[in-house]
């Protein structure tokens, strides 16, 4: 238990949380790394998902494609970008993206996919254009499934943006490649639980969202199977 | 590939490791998890507990149990038990609620006609609910088999043997066949571990089959309740409507199916 | 003869696999009036709806909507101009009753605000309190969101309605109260209205005219309910129309028979006395000596009958206990077809006639009553003799 107290002082000592590896920095790198990550997995994932969602085609592809990406070590990938591309921000990033697609893609297509068929039919007999009844219908209803998704790809992100660090990049991982390095098992101890701290705060922060966003009709409809 | 070649004998004793760090916990995790879940079903209130608890420790990066472990276990930090321990507790987080989900799909009548042909307890959870519970569960262990395999390699960032080793190798020395095979031989492993559980699957559930309901409309009655159970799920996730295949097909259980799926992914 | 609103010509379906879902279908539908498209599965009357408003495009022939070929209509302009109901009735979930009434409107470019106020006020025209105007669906039971549907489809105001199969999903009972709003309403708003089903007696019920669709998409009659019962084009028609045909048209004809007064025992003062024409105020029953039946009948202290009791051989009414629950109550000016189905399920032969609220207006015996049913027929067929 010696550790946790030392893990503890770590993670109190005024001099850890400033400077260029202070802690707040390297959340930030963190945080950074796992933003845009999201961001370019979400303008790929999203788009697509809705598509074949929307038009009921090609959704074995989709489902072989995420399947097929899921399987994929991430750190294998990271390692392979890394030495493919040299150092630099992107192999990590590009990896991480693959890592995220696949939720993404899956909770945007089977979100929409499994919206009533009889409800979309119903929008389209009210005169909505294909446009509207994918925006006023489609989404709003998958909107907890596509957010449930998304959710779950952040999460994977900011645990794996940790592995970044292995090959000389910021983020909370530098920690614990660092006292690794060095045999300084308080300071991985600090690292993983930051990361820890983060996802959890992260994932709370994000089901808030989800709950705020989902009409609650949406939630009764729910509670009454 | 004169990388393999030389060096095959090291990959095959990584892919072991590999296999017994992500096998081991699987079983031992679906001893744990069928009664937990079990008691989940006849005793109400430890159901919110549970599925509280398995989202949670859901949460909690593999990493991070990976270093937190051996603290707790005495174990070294190295060492491949505090993998083995880390993906048994994120296999009972799939497990005990795919298995709740099982047990609570079960249909009732059922239940009822076995208790009174004069069935005991024991003998109807193994007899009639188990058998039953069949597809959903092998669902949760498919999910829970494929994260697991990709978890282990990342236990290599802290020297943990696997075939992640291949990759912090391969990096380290620049050897990108190392690398390539590392990541191909994990994809196999997936791949291979995951058609013998829809096999098992498959064998498991003859009994299934001869319902008059097509592929086609199992999988859309998954995709619908996937969207209701979704919709009050706080784990909402990516889940696959077409339900992959044979397994999404118990009566009344294809919903489930795809709930489990839905939670699947994790690195 | 009133303006066309809808006219098919030659309109057949056929899908790519080969099966027909219309053949040839050539049907007038006059404006302000409900038409019902009635037949079983796979008859193509859900087809034929959906083609009026480019949900399905036929394969052959036309179909106009006042005067309009619908091909050169814009399907989301033409599809925005006619309100549709439906079986699930549709209602997004994660909206309010009133932003789903509103839907359209909105999609027409109408304020929300003053969208909302009009859904506010179509809520009270399907029968539903302003209260339910911010609940969710989910919230609302089948018959509810049947008729939030339904005030959806009102909502901008169309000419025309369509409804495909409105009222299958919800209970018989609430589908009853649904029906006789529908046709409320329809009294009111006279629009043209297209409800399709596979009850009979639901087209009976509802339908100006009623277009019967056989199996293979063949418009089998086209006619008013009463030319249906009384005369089916073909076997087909006849079976789907099914038994009792003769029975069920006798409601068709209001029975003009006159009531007789009855003798009835208030159970909760043990007061006999007189009811029926001519005795506003209930007459003594001595005074009625003279009637002769060997029945009273027990009202309770609304005078709404309860049942009819046996006269014992000493002229008293028999203990409660031999209470005899009565048949089916006649309104009074109903049709020929409650008046001999009260008189036939009643225990002592007489049709139980009450007022508007519900309290013993007199009785009819069944003789009267199937006196009546032959002054009718035999009008019909010196009017039929002469024309």
């Amino acid at each position: 238990m010696n550790l946790f107290s030392e893990a503890a002082q770590f993670l109190t000592d005024p001099a850890n949380w400033s400077g260029a590896t202070g802690i707040p920095q390297r959340l930030l790198e963190h945080v950074g790394y796992s933003v845009l990550t999201m961001g370019i997995a979400l303008a790929i994932a999203v788009p697509l998902g809705l598509w074949v969602g929307h038009t009921r085609r090609g959704g074995g592809m989709i489902v072989g494609l995420a399947g097929a990406l899921r399987s994929l070590p991430t750190l294998g990938l990271l390692t392979l970008f890394t030495l493919l591309m040299g150092l630099g921000l992107m192999p990590p990033i590009l990896a991480l993206v693959l890592l995220a697609i696949p939720p993404i893609l899956s909770g945007t297509y089977s979100g929409v996919a499994a919206v009533s068929p009889a409800l979309v039919d119903a929008a389209r007999s009210m005169g909505m254009t294909e446009g509207q009844v994918l925006t006023r219908v489609e989404i709003p209803v998958a909107l907890p499934v596509i957010l449930g998704g998304i959710r779950n790809a952040a999460l994977q992100v900011l645990a794996t943006v940790t592995i970044v660090a292995y090959i000389n990049l910021g983020g909370l991982g530098r920690y614990l490649i660092d006292g690794l390095a060095v045999r300084d098992y308080a300071r991985m101890l600090a690292s993983v639980v930051l990361v820890a701290v983060l996802a959890l705060a992260a994932d709370a922060v994000l089901a808030l969202v989800q709950r705020l966003v989902t009409s609650p009709g949406l939630r009764l409809a729910g509670d009454r199977p | 590939m004169n990388w393999l070649s030389n060096n095959w004998s090291t990959v095959l004793d990584l892919a072991g490791a590999h296999l017994i760090q992500s096998i081991v916990p699987v079983v031992v995790g679906l001893l744990i998890s069928v009664p937990l879940a079990r008691l989940a079903t006849s005793r109400r209130w430890l159901r919110p507990v549970f599925v509280t608890g398995s989202s949670l420790l859901y949460t909690i990066p593999s990493l991070t149990l990976f270093v937190v472990l051996p603290l707790i276990l005495g174990t070294g930090i190295t060492s491949v038990v505090n993998v083995i321990v880390a993906l048994t507790l994120y296999v009972i987080a799939i497990l005990v609620r795919s298995c709740v989900d099982a047990f609570e799909s079960l249909d009732r009548d059922v239940l009822q006609a076995a208790t009174a042909l004069g069935y005991k307890p024991v003998r109807r959870l193994f007899g009639v609910e188990l058998p039953l519970a069949v597809p959903v569960m092998i669902a949760g262990l498919r999910v829970a088999t494929v994260s697991n395999i990709s978890m282990v390699s990342v236990g290599a960032v802290i020297g943990i043997q696997s075939l992640g080793t291949l990759f912090t190798d391969g990096l380290r020395r620049s050897i990108v066949s190392e690398i390539v095979v590392g990541i191909v031989a994990t994809v196999l492993i997936a791949i291979v571990l995951d058609q013998l559980l829809r096999l098992l699957g498959h064998v498991l559930t003859r009994w299934q089959r001869t319902g008059t309901t097509t592929a086609r409309e199992r999988r859309r009655a998954g995709a619908a309740r996937h969207a209701s159970a979704s919709g009050r799920d706080d784990r909402t996730g990516g889940g696959d409507p077409e339900g992959r295949d044979s397994v999404a097909g118990a009566p009344g259980g294809a919903g489930a199916v795809a709930a489990v799926e839905a939670r699947g992914d994790r690195a | 003869m009133t303006d066309l609103a809808i006219r098919y010509r030659g309109v057949s379906k056929v899908y790519p696999d080969g099966t027909a879902a219309v053949d040839n279908l050539d049907l007038d539908v006059p404006a302000g009036s409900l038409t019902v498209f009635v037949g079983p599965s796979g008859c193509g009357k859900t087809t034929s709806l959906r083609m009026l408003n480019r949900m399905v495009e036929p394969s052959s022939g036309t179909v106009e909507v006042n005067g309009q070929d619908v091909a050169s209509i814009p399907a989301a302009k033409l599809r925005r101009s006619m309100g549709y109901v439906m079986q699930q009735s549709g209602l997004l979930p994660h909206k309010t009753v009133e932003d789903n009434i509103a839907t359209v409107p909105r999609l027409n470019g109408v304020s929300k605000r003053e969208s909302r106020a009009n859904a506010r006020q179509l809520l009270g025209s399907v029968g539903l309190d302003e209260s339910v105007a911010t609940r969710y669906p989910a919230q609302l039971s089948g018959g509810q969101q049947q008729r939030v549907g339904v005030a959806r489809a009102l909502a901008s105001d169309p000419p025309i309605l369509l409804m495909d199969e409105p009222f299958s999903a919800v209970d018989p009972v609430v589908r009853q109260d649904l029906q006789s709003e529908l046709l409320d309403l329809q009294k009111r708003l006279h629009r043209t209205i297209i409800f399709v089903t596979h009850d009979i007696d639901e087209a009976i019920l509802l339908g100006n005219r009623v277009a019967v669709f056989a199996r293979g998409g063949r418009l089998a009659q086209y006619a008013t309910p009463e030319e249906l019962l009384r005369a089916p084009a073909d076997d087909f028609v006849a079976d789907f129309i099914g038994r009792d045909r003769g029975f069920r048209s006798l409601s068709f004809d209001n029975a003009s028979v006159a009531l007789q007064p009855v003798t009835v025992l208030a159970v909760d003062t043990g007061e006999r006395f007189l009811v029926g024409p001519g005795s506003e105020d209930p007459a003594p029953w001595q005074a009625a000596g003279a009637s002769s039946s060997d029945w009273v009948l027990a009202v309770d202290e609304r005078r709404h009958p309860l049942g009819w009791l046996p006269v014992t051989a000493s002229g008293e009414p028999a203990a409660r206990e031999e209470l005899r629950v009565g048949g089916t109550l006649w309104h009074d000016g109903g049709s020929l077809r409650t008046a001999l189905d009260a008189a036939l399920s009643s225990p002592s032969g007489q049709a139980v006639a009450v007022h508007r609220d519900g309290s013993v207006a007199g009785v009819v015996p069944g003789e009267d009553v199937m006196r009546a049913i032959e002054e009718q027929r035999s009008a019909r067929y010196d009017r039929s003799e002469r024309s």
